[in-house]
């Protein structure tokens, strides 16, 4: 088996690389590409995301084929992908960070600045928060309610539909922080840097 | 709700961790890659590494200890000392670093803040601020604390905010290697000046000082070396302790 992170020029993937090659060991194959055949012929795939939404779509969109290649993978293969952070975040129609920006629309829905309440919650959300489990979901496997993942971001993910949601975290407001959709996952935290938690989270998506 | 983070400070020169007291009369304190792996192991919330005499000094050793450290330990890992360019930025981060803090170069160059937090992200650009009290106000000091500024460090911690930090790492010179505790009035200061998260640093030599930090200094995270280097407290038994006293802390 082969898991592809995509690289798309956008933000430091270096701890998502060392993190899945730790889980993956000599079992699987972690590739690191932005080649649209290597990422055709994979089995699963990772997107990362750091940065604005907008760097992030605008990233996908500079290399020529991709946003069609991952189309096909996730919607029309409906290979298992995985989503961290702006990558779970571009599952959106749209997004507002800087400015409107059009997401994959994978999952209907959209992205907007967490409410601060005034300053009262400093932004970034930074640091390590409780995960609420709300819809059981393949990669929570042998993972326990309120377990702790480390988050970064500014802006969360409001989804259309709340069945997608499998777990939330609690900071101004009940944030959306994983969503399940099918064969598509994402995590708003970052599990790369969620410790031993965050790599069984890693290795359920590995294992599907 | 959202934890308040413990971070254990290693100073590095030369590939090898040192803490000076004051800056000066280093002593070493073990390897770094190492010592990560026993803190992230331990239970602390991020890693941070000051490569302390990097102006002066080749700066590769820091990259291979950043490359290495970052294979083993899977917490959030941040990099400071000598940070001067975007050039500089890219190579921490491509080595594994998921922060990089900026020092001397922020003063001198806020627009380096402005660029670098637009090109990878204000998630990875901690601006680091160290501060003394000059008569009535603190003002900001550079090259590890041996130069004197004009800049006023409040007004310079919101400016950082504008030029798009991620974060505020703030260490009072003052106390720094004194172990009498946190420069309180600077972090409160500071923390009601700006909407970002704020990390305490410098004077910590009890556990109650981490409380004081978080409680009465408002931080955000707390940044500590010498107590946790020698032995004195593990970074369990702070926590512990700061949960006793209704922190909310990741146990």
């Amino acid at each position: 088996m082969n898991v592809t992170i995509v690289d798309y020029k956008s933000g430091n993937i270096s701890s998502v690389i060392n993190s899945f090659k730790e889980v993956a060991k000599d079992k699987v194959k972690i590739e690191v590409t932005s080649d649209i055949n290597k990422i055709k012929s994979s089995d699963k795939v990772v997107l990362p995301g750091q940065g604005s939404f907008k760097s992030c779509v605008d990233g996908l969109n500079n290399i020529n084929g991709l946003v069609d290649t991952l189309n096909e993978f996730a919607i029309t293969n409906k290979k298992p992908l995985l989503g961290i952070c702006v990558g779970l975040q571009m599952f959106a129609d749209i997004g507002y960070e800087d400015t409107e920006t059009k997401g994959l629309g994978w999952i209907s829905g959209k992205v907007s600045k967490i409410n601060n309440q005034n300053g009262k919650y400093k932004l970034p959300h930074i640091g390590w928060n409780q995960i609420n489990i709300v819809n059981e979901s393949k990669i929570f496997k042998d993972i326990e309610n309120n377990s702790h993942m480390y988050f970064v971001h500014s802006y969360e993910f409001i989804p259309n539909d709340k069945n997608v949601i499998s777990a939330t975290t609690d900071y101004s407001s009940n944030i959306v922080c994983a969503v399940e959709k099918d064969n598509i996952f994402g995590t708003q935290f970052h599990p790369e840097k969620s410790d031993k938690i965050g790599l069984k989270i890693i290795d359920n998506f590995i294992s599907l | 709700m959202l934890k308040n983070r413990i971070i254990p400070c290693l100073d590095v020169k030369n590939g090898r961790v040192v803490k000076g007291i004051n800056f000066v009369d280093l002593k070493d304190a073990g390897d770094p890659v190492e010592q990560a792996k026993i803190y992230s192991d331990g239970g602390a919330d991020e890693i941070c590494f000051l490569d302390i005499t990097a102006s002066n000094e080749n700066r590769d050793t820091i990259y291979h200890v950043v490359e290495k450290t970052s294979k083993k330990c899977f917490v959030p890992l941040t990099v400071g000392g000598g940070v001067r360019s975007i050039d500089d930025i890219n190579k921490l981060l491509n080595c594994g670093a998921d922060k990089v803090s900026i020092n001397t170069a922020a003063v001198q160059n806020p627009d380096l803040v402005e660029k670098s937090s637009k090109k990878f992200g204000s998630q990875c650009i901690v601006v680091a601020i160290d501060a003394k009290k000059v008569n009535d106000c603190w003002k900001v000091f550079t090259h590890g604390g041996r130069n004197e500024t004009e800049i006023d460090a409040l007004e310079f911690s919101k400016q950082m905010e504008i030029c798009g930090a991620g974060e505020l790492l703030v260490t009072s010179m003052d106390r720094d290697g004194t172990q009498i505790g946190y420069d309180i009035d600077l972090m409160k200061s500071i923390s009601s000046k700006v909407n970002i998260p704020l990390i305490a640093s410098g004077g910590v030599g009890n556990l109650d000082h981490l409380l004081d930090g978080i409680k009465l200094g408002n931080a955000n995270a707390v940044l500590a070396a010498s107590i946790f280097h020698y032995g004195k407290y593990s970074i369990l038994d702070a926590k512990k302790y700061l949960d006793s006293k209704g922190i909310p802390v990741r146990i």
